[in-house]
C-alpha cells in the first residue's frame, strides 16, 4: 500500500557526532533481581542505518531500547546516543536529548486521556509551538500514516494497527535523528504490518533516519533488507538480486543477554551458526 | 495449583521500608521544588483543582453537616444533665474548627482522591504511558505530580472551611430544632469561643493533609508494579497509607501547636 510523503525542509539524519555513530553500546550489562538480562552487549548503529534486533521473548530487546533512550540505566558499560553518553547523564539533560530521539512502544503507549491530535502533537505543545502550527504539523504527519480522519478520536476508539500508526506519527512529528521501534508490527494482520514496514522503510530511505527495530517477525526485517522505498512511485520496490547490501540495513541477534550475531542480510543468510540457522529457518 | 508462601526476612522488610521512605521523601521534595522550576503546568493544576475540589464538594457537604449534627446531638445529651445545653455552640465550634472539620475532610478526600491518583498513575505506569512521557522529553513529576499536589493543598484548604461551616450549620440545626437553643445565643457562643490558635490549627492541618494525600497517592501510583493487579494493590495501599499518615500527623501537629501557643 503506498504511503503519502511527509514534507520536510531538510533531513537531519546525517549530523556528525563525536562517537561517529548514531548509537553505540559499549559492553553494556543490566540485571533485574539478580537475573542478568544483558551481559556485555556491544554494537554500533551507523547514521542512516536501520538495525533489526532479534531474540526470543525475554532476551532483553525492549530493555535495550529503553537503555538507549535513557529510560533505564545499565549496571555497567557505556551507551552513546548521537555522540552523547547517556549512561551518566542527569534526567533533566536526558529530556533535552530525547527531543532528538523518537520511540514507538510495543503497546503504543498512547495517552488514553488525550485525543489523537493531542497525543501526536504532545511534544510540540510542550515546546510551546503555536496552536496553528501544531495543527498543521499534526495533520501532515497523520496524513503520512494515513490516519487524518482520526484527528479528533480517542485512542480507545482505534484498532491495534491504527494505534501503532498514531504512535509512529507521534514519534516522527519532530523529525528525530534516531527512531526506536519496539515490535511495531507485533500482533497485527499482514496488510497493516506491511503498511507499517513501508513507513519504517520510508523513514530509512527518504529521511535517512537511523533506527533500531525490535521485531519477532523475520519477514519484516528481510522485506526491509530486500526492498527500497521509491519516492517516484511512493511505494516500496524490490531490489534486484544481489543488491541487498546497498540498503543501510543490518541485523543483530541476542541470545541469553549476549550478542551472537551483528551483520547484514547476506552474512545472516550464510551464517553457519546452528542456533542462527534454526532461528531464521 | 498449590499456593506457595514465601517467607521474607525482617531485614529485607526493613530495607524495603527504608527505601520506600527514601523514595517518598525524594518525590515529595521534587514535587515542591518543581513549583520553582519552569514549566509550571497551570492548566493541569486548574483541571486537577476542579476534579479534586469541585468533585469532592458533595461528599464534604454531606459529611460536614452530619458530623456537626452528630457532635451537637452527643454533646447535648451530656450537657442537658448539667443544665448547660446552651454550651453546645462552643463544643461544636471548637470540635469542628480545630479537629473534626480538617480530619474528616482530609479522610474523605484521601478516600476519594488518593485512590484516584494511585489508580490513574498506576495505569499509566503499566501501560508505559509514563515512560512515553519521559521519552517525549517531559518530566512526569512536573506534568503529573506537582499539579496534583498544588491542587489538593489549595482545594483541601477551602473544602475544610466549607466543611467547618456546614458542621456548624448542622450543629445549629440540632441545637435549635431539638433542644431549643436560641439562634443568637448559638452563633454568639460559636464565635466567641474561637481564638487565633483554633483558627490557625484548623487551617494549617488541611494544608498538610492535602500535601500528604497528593504525595502518597502519586507515590503509590508511580511505584506500581505488576499489571492491573498491581494497580488495585497500589490504590488500596494509597488510601490506607494516606489515612494513617493523616491521623499520625494530626496528633503531632495538634501537640506541636499546643506546645507553641499553650493550652487553654
Amino acid at each position: 500500500m503506498p504511503v503519502p510523503t511527509l514534507p520536510r525542509e531538510n533531513s537531519t539524519a546525517t549530523v556528525a557526532t563525536p562517537s561517529g555513530y548514531a548509537i553505540e553500546f559499549e559492553n553494556v550489562s543490566i540485571a533485574f533481581d539478580e537475573k542478568v538480562v544483558l551481559a556485555g552487549v556491544s554494537f554500533q548503529l551507523r547514521h542512516g542505518e536501520t538495525k533489526a534486533l532479534f531474540g526470543v521473548a525475554g532476551s532483553g530487546k525492549s530493555i535495550l531500547l529503553k537503555l538507549a533512550i535513557g529510560l533505564l540505566r545499565p549496571d555497567s558499560g557505556r551507551i552513546f546516543v548521537l555522540g552523547e553518553e547517556v549512561t551518566q547523564m542527569p534526567e533533566q539533560e536526558l529530556f533535552e536529548l530525547r527531543r532528538r530521539v523518537g520511540i514507538v512502544f510495543q503497546e503504543s503507549a498512547l495517552f488514553d486521556s488525550l485525543k489523537v491530535y493531542e497525543n501526536v502533537g504532545f511534544r510540540l505543545m510542550e515546546e510551546g509551538v503555536p496552536a496553528q502550527e501544531i495543527e498543521r504539523r499534526v495533520r501532515e504527519v497523520l496524513r503520512f500514516v494515513e490516519l487524518e480522519r482520526t484527528y479528533d478520536m480517542r485512542p480507545s476508539e482505534l484498532s491495534g494497527g491504527m494505534r501503532r500508526r498514531v504512535a509512529i506519527a507521534r514519534a516522527i512529528i519532530t523529525e528525530p535523528e534516531v527512531l526506536l521501534y519496539d515490535s511495531p508490527t507485533g500482533g497485527l494482520d499482514p496488510v497493516t504490518s506491511n503498511t507499517i514496514v513501508e513507513l519504517i522503510m520510508k523513514q530509512r530511505d527518504v529521511y535517512k533516519t537511523s533506527a533500531l527495530l525490535v521485531t519477532h517477525r523475520l519477514q519484516d526485517a528481510f522485506t526491509m533488507a530486500t526492498h527500497q522505498f521509491d519516492q517516484a512511485t511512493n511505494q516500496m520496490v524490490a531490489l534486484p538480486e544481489g543488491q541487498n547490501c546497498e540498503v543501510p540495513m543490518s541485523f543483530l541477534i541476542l541470545r541469553e543477554g549476549k550478542v551472537i550475531f551483528d551483520g547484514d542480510a547476506h552474512q545472516l543468510a550464510t551464517s553457519r551458526d546452528e542456533y542462527i540457522r534454526e532461528y531464521i529457518s | 495449583m498449590a499456593l506457595e508462601l514465601e517467607l521474607t526476612s525482617p531485614i529485607e522488610v526493613a530495607k524495603d521500608f527504608a527505601l520506600a521512605v527514601q523514595e517518598y521523601t525524594l518525590l515529595s521534595a521534587q514535587s515542591l521544588a518543581n513549583f520553582f522550576r519552569p514549566p509550571v503546568y497551570m492548566g493541569d493544576m486548574l483541571y486537577q483543582a476542579d476534579l479534586i475540589g469541585v468533585g469532592s464538594l458533595p461528599i464534604v457537604i454531606l459529611t460536614g453537616l452530619s458530623v456537626g449534627a452528630l457532635l451537637a446531638l452527643n454533646a447535648a445529651s451530656t450537657l442537658q444533665r448539667f443544665g448547660s445545653v446552651t454550651l453546645i455552640g462552643q463544643l461544636v465550634s471548637i470540635g469542628m474548627v480545630t479537629e473534626l472539620g480538617p480530619l474528616i475532610t482530609g479522610l474523605m478526600v484521601a478516600g476519594r482522591n488518593a485512590s484516584g491518583m494511585a489508580s490513574e498513575l498506576g495505569s499509566m505506569i503499566v501501560t508505559e504511558q509514563i515512560d512515553a512521557m519521559r521519552a517525549l522529553g517531559t518530566d512526569p513529576t512536573k506534568k503529573l505530580i506537582t499539579p496534583r499536589v498544588g491542587a489538593t493543598v489549595f482545594m483541601l484548604f477551602f473544602l475544610t472551611i466549607i466543611a467547618d461551616l456546614l458542621g456548624l450549620i448542622g450543629g445549629y440545626a440540632v441545637a435549635h430544632l431539638l433542644f431549643g437553643v436560641d439562634t443568637n445565643q448559638f452563633w454568639t457562643s460559636v464565635w466567641q469561643i474561637l481564638v487565633f490558635r483554633d483558627v490557625f490549627t484548623g487551617l494549617v492541618k488541611p494544608t498538610l493533609f492535602g500535601f500528604i494525600i497528593a504525595t502518597v497517592g502519586c507515590y503509590y501510583g508511580i511505584s506500581t508494579r505488576g499489571g492491573t493487579q498491581g494497580v488495585g494493590r497500589s490504590t488500596t495501599q494509597a488510601v490506607v497509607a494516606a489515612s494513617v499518615l493523616i491521623l499520625i500527623v494530626d496528633f503531632f501537629v495538634t501537640k506541636l501547636i499546643f506546645a507553641i501557643f499553650g493550652y487553654r
